[in-house]
């Protein structure tokens, strides 16, 4: 899932400012699972703001709803009367639903409600762990499935480096060291061996860094005989 | 003979070789750096220049290796893969070799987070195997990490760096053979001040006929102070500082000569263990006293090679 969370309050309440009829947007699906942007935040979010500008004499209405997902045309299309109504929307949805909104919906004023931190899930009550930065190869089959892109602190392919320290990363005593795991998990399947070659370096062409990109899959493409 | 560097020569002709460190700058001024370097001219090999230790950032190890070269001395000039890509990298390889340099020392660096620009993106292209393994094809093959052919060629002393004191222990030492495999023809240690750990890795070492294979330089840190050993022990990723040797500077009156005689007995115990080509002395912030040290620990005058 994708984890976000909420802005500071003095931030949004900044941003909104300037408007007089605001809609807080929650999304039903990753936001809610980690608390960010369901329709509870959008709610409460919604009173804040409210509470907020009562005190400060600034006129207008503040409501909150939430879709299911604010990534999709379809779920967007159900509400998108009832989302014109509005001066502007403040989207709980991750990074994609507010772009999402305005480029299907042009004339839609989007602002964004959260910070999108990371993918990964929640490993207890209260706390999500980042796990993929999403490379375009992965290779958790070389690492007995545990990332070392996302979880060591270097990305490297060949560790651990000189600064692991009791199964600990050289970031500090809080955090794991990616490549102790992976020796400790390779150990116990054992495949200690396949530390033994070294990893050419990554391409990372197929990650972010090739540009934004774009998964085509002809097979499912609808065709519309243009 | 790869590069023909005094330092691959004195190590190739089973001299115990020492090496020293000097840190750049964080200015333009490189007075300071001339004048230690021009100090112990007669008791190292060479010089390692670090790449913003600690990630800080300070005069680039190119130039300063470069000011080296005019002086007559010689540089072996660290690279680490937090600033660079694989174009700056080898760019920056090119353009060394162009200036003179002759040794090359491969790391991965201090992470980004710990330095005076913490919100910079760290750029980990490569890691420091593949950093190896990329220079070490540039020069035996000819051939860049994309594959297109070098023009004409190039040539240098490649090193790497090894912490035994880093975990899981054991593998310290696959790590060593792989790090071999990838090109590395000299291996400098992290900072020994656990010398019975040190000890155990080159047993292992050993083992695997290993030393035979890369000439292995202890590094060796020169104590100041009892606040400095405290640091290191709590604030340095990488380096472990037995109680016991916190304690003998603890119970020392004079803490600055007792740091020296750690430094120096560690020296002579470096050179007694099978398999240690010669040491690496790290004295950052306190350089004058590497002479002493090198004529202390019986390694002076230097071979003529
Ligand atoms: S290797 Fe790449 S795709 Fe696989 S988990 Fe890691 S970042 Fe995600
Ligand atoms: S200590 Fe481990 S996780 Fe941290 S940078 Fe080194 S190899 Fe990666």
């Amino acid at each position: 899932m994708i984890i976000a969370e909420r802005k500071p309050l003095e931030k949004i309440l900044d941003m909104v400012a300037p408007f007089k009829r605001i809609c807080v947007l929650g999304c039903g699906t990753c936001v809610t699972v980690c608390m960010a942007g369901g329709q509870k935040e959008a709610e409460e979010l919604a009173a804040l703001i409210s509470i907020h500008r009562k005190k400060e004499n600034q006129e207008g209405t503040v409501e909150a709803f939430t879709i299911e997902r604010q990534c999709e045309y379809e779920y967007i299309d159900q509400v998108v009367e009832r989302l014109k109504g509005y001066d502007v929307i403040v989207s709980l949805a991750c990074g994609v639903g507010p772009q999402t909104l305005v480029e299907h919906v042009p004339e839609l004023r989007v602002l964004p409600g959260v910070n999108t931190t990371s993918m990964g899930y929640p490993k207890e009550q209260g706390v999500w762990v980042e796990r993929c930065l999403g490379c375009g190869d992965c290779v958790l089959h070389l690492t007995g499935g545990i990332c070392p892109i996302t979880r060591c602190a270097k990305s490297i392919l060949n560790g651990p480096c000189g600064g692991s320290a009791e199964g600990k990363c050289e970031l500090g005593k809080d955090v794991d060291c990616a490549w102790h795991l992976i020796h400790d998990r390779l150990a116990s399947l054992g495949r200690l061996g396949d530390l033994a070659v070294i990893q050419p370096p990554k391409d990372w062409s197929t990650s972010h860094h090739g540009g934004v990109r774009t998964t085509v899959r002809e097979d499912v493409k609808v065709d519309r005989g243009e | 003979m790869i590069a023909g560097s005094k330092l691959e020569r004195v190590l190739n002709s089973g001299h115990f070789a020492v090496t020293g460190e000097l840190g750049p700058p964080k200015g333009a001024d490189l007075e300071q750096l001339k004048h230690h370097a021009y100090a112990m001219r007669n008791h190292v090999e060479a010089y390692n220049i670090t790449d913003n230790q600690t990630a800080i950032v300070r005069t680039s190890s190119i130039a300063c290796g470069a000011v080296l070269v005019q002086m007559g001395l010689e540089p072996t000039i660290q690279i680490v893969v937090r600033d660079r890509n694989r174009i700056a990298i080898q760019s920056d390889v090119l353009g060394a070799v162009a200036l003179g340099i002759k040794n090359i020392l491969c790391l991965s660096g201090d992470h980004q987070k710990f330095g005076n620009e913490p919100q910079c993106k760290g750029v980990y292209d490569i890691d420091s195997m593949q950093l190896i393994k990329m220079l070490k094809d540039l020069r035996d093959e000819g051939v860049f990490c994309g594959g297109e052919k070098l023009e004409g060629e190039v040539k240098y002393y490649l090193g790497a760096v090894e912490n035994p004191f880093a975990d899981p222990f054991e593998y310290r030492v696959d790590r060593l053979e792989k790090k071999i495999n990838a090109g590395a023809s000299f291996i400098q240690t992290q900072c020994i001040f656990d010398i019975e750990r040190f000890k155990k890795w080159m047993e292992l070492v050993r083992e695997r006929g290993l030393h035979k294979k890369v000439k292995i330089m202890g590094g060796v840190t020169p104590i100041k102070s009892l606040g400095a050993a405290k640091y290191m022990k709590n604030c340095v990723s990488g380096i472990t500082i037995p109680d016991e040797l916190i304690d003998r500077l603890q119970g020392a009156a004079n803490k600055k000569e007792e740091g020296l005689k750690i430094a120096i007995e560690t020296i002579q115990q470096l050179k007694e263990i099978e398999g240690v080509a010669g040491v690496h002395i790290m004295a950052i912030a306190w350089e004058e006293v590497v002479p002493e040290i090198v004529e202390r620990a019986g390694l002076y005058p230097r071979p003529q090679v």
